[in-house]
């Protein structure tokens, strides 16, 4: 028996588009060179590395020389907050990041406590927004980074940036975006937004794992974290990951010219999939804001239901979705996003991701308003909380 | 091999999919409240008694409600199977393991919802020997208090979520 598969977890990864993985494929075996070879082997990908590094320049206004390659957005991540804070702690030991960042820069900046920096978490509202006047009340003289992501990964509010750019330009302090959600996605311009460096991750946008990158403006030093043969300007030994990272360039050039329209196409759909999913279950909400989120997330929590039970659920239908339930995690701890937005765990326990992309079609969209109902139903049925009927 | 879906084995998926034994039961002779919403897992299992042939008290019917993840409604749904007909002595002296055997393990970070499971059937069973006024066990006693303390200490942290969950308990 086939079961039909609807993949709605584009947030947590993309599927490699086929023509990436054609430009990617001869760099397994046939260009297979290292970037550091003299030879016309290495000097053949230390082109296809130049090339790709402008397509990523490309995408967010850029020139290539300001992008570092690294392996993952937790790696760029990690070399922005410790890079700037290392190669600037002369200047100050105060940096600010939102409550709601992705663990590797909340971990990252609960690290750096451990030597000498003082981190401030900022608060934000009900829809995850950060207060741009709170934001420069917690400026202290010290303050050398601020580090905001651009769009949350779970429940999609994109952040004022722009207006956090200006404020730390006039501020004189350097500002960190995480955009490994926006990326491909929605417009960036690093000289519109004032941002001084900029996380990007391939395979959140039909490239392939292992590869990503960090924007830094030219002029702004940071100390490496992996020493070694001074790849990348030597700011990121490592012997260079070609046919990843050519893949990922190849993805940029994709996203270059078809990122309006799609987003155009994604909001609709997922517009579609909120208004039906309010509509059709009763005790449902939309976490985040209803606008001013990724085009391709939908976030809902339901009532008197578990988050992980609605997974399975979905997943023995061949719906492919995520949750950010305690019982889901590791830890066995609610997701931080939100209790952060002001949901009590209970309400968190029943959150469910929908987040859709280049291969969601609206069909896959019919089917999932079809099925949800009955199952949160059939949960509820279950429930202790349920209302007497 | 056994094809698993998520972290879970087919008797869990079987068991959550198709749980066996829920919903609410009309004039219970016992219920067992434990869990807490705070933390992710609520389970309350209703019993009748009734008499065996060798007119022993047996647990004639079993229903439970709960609130959680996969794992904690597999594990309600099995314990209902697993002493549906017992004696209340068998059910006292019921092994949590056996929740676990019956549904071919469970992942180690969700062990403790067969942990609910048996203490939602000690509580219940309590429940019924003290409405009807029994001389109630040592050992079961102690495993009661030992329950209640638990959730004391829980409502002790999230004082002002278990205010809401009763209200939600009530609508």
């Amino acid at each position: 028996m086939k079961k039909k598969k609807t993949y709605l977890d584009y947030a947590a990864t993309t599927p490699v588009d086929p023509r990436v993985l054609k430009v990617m494929l001869p760099y397994f075996s046939e260009k297979f060179g290292n970037t550091m070879s003299l030879h016309n082997f290495g000097q053949e990908a230390k082109n296809a590395l130049e090339q790709a590094r402008e397509n990523v320049a490309d995408l967010i206004g850029a020139k290539s020389d300001e992008i570092i390659f690294t392996s993952s957005a937790t790696e760029s991540n990690n070399l922005a907050l410790k890079g700037i804070t290392f190669a600037n702690k002369d200047k100050g030991r105060h940096i600010i990041i939102s409550s709601i960042e992705h663990s590797c820069i909340i971990q990252s900046a609960e690290w750096l406590t451990s030597h000498g920096f003082k981190v401030t978490r900022l608060p934000v509202d009900k829809y995850g927004f950060v207060n741009e006047n709170e934001l420069e009340k917690a400026i202290k003289r010290d303050t050398i980074l601020i580090s905001i992501m651009h769009a949350n990964n779970e429940i999609g509010t994109i952040e004022p940036i722009k207006k956090i750019g200006e404020i730390c330009k006039r501020k004189r302090i350097y500002f960190h975006t995480d955009a490994a959600q926006t990326f491909g996605k929605i417009f960036i311009d690093v000289n519109l937004m004032n941002i001084d460096l900029l996380t990007v991750s391939s395979h959140k946008m039909y490239g392939p794992k292992g590869a990503a990158a960090l924007f830094i403006r030219k002029g702004i030093r940071i100390e490496p974290l992996i020493h070694g043969g001074g790849q990348e300007e030597g700011l990121r030994s490592s012997t260079i990951n070609v046919p990843a990272i050519v893949g990922f360039g190849q993805a940029c050039k994709i996203s270059k010219k078809e990122m309006e329209k799609e987003s155009k196409r994604l909001k609709r759909l997922r517009d579609k999939l909120i208004k039906g999913v309010l509509k059709k279950i009763p005790g449902s909400y939309l976490n985040g804001h209803p606008k001013k989120r990724l085009p391709n997330n939908a976030n809902f929590r339901f009532d008197f239901i578990e988050g992980e039970s609605i997974i399975i659920q979905l997943d023995l239908l061949g719906i492919a979705a995520s949750t950010g339930s305690a019982c889901s995690s590791a830890k066995l701890e609610p997701s931080h996003v939100l209790l952060e937005i002001g949901l009590k765990p209970y309400q968190a326990h029943g959150s469910l991701r929908l987040s859709l992309g280049k291969w969601t079609k609206e069909k896959e969209i019919d089917y999932v308003l079809k099925v949800l109902p009955k199952i949160i139903k059939k949960l509820r049925n279950i429930s202790p909380f349920k209302k007497n009927e | 091999m056994n094809k698993k879906i998520g972290p879970y084995t087919k008797k869990v998926i079987e068991h959550f999919s198709k749980p066996h034994n829920f919903g609410k039961m009309k004039n219970p002779d016992g219920i067992g409240k434990v869990g807490n919403i705070v933390c992710g897992d609520v389970m309350w299992l209703y019993i009748k008694i009734g008499k065996d042939k060798k007119k022993r008290e047996i647990i004639k019917d079993i229903r439970f409600e709960t609130f959680g993840c996969v794992a904690a409604i597999a594990t309600s749904s099995v314990i209902t199977d697993l002493i549906k007909g017992k004696t209340i002595d068998q059910a006292i002296e019921f092994d949590r393991q056996k929740v676990v055997d019956a549904l071919g393990g469970l992942p180690p970070i969700k062990l403790h919802c067969s942990v609910l499971a048996v203490d939602a059937l000690i509580e219940a069973i309590f429940d019924y020997l003290t409405k009807k006024k029994r001389k109630i066990p040592k050992e079961l006693v102690k495993r009661h208090k030992r329950i209640e303390k638990e959730k004391k200490e829980i409502e002790k942290r999230y004082k002002e979520w278990v205010k809401i969950e009763e209200k939600m308990h009530k609508e």
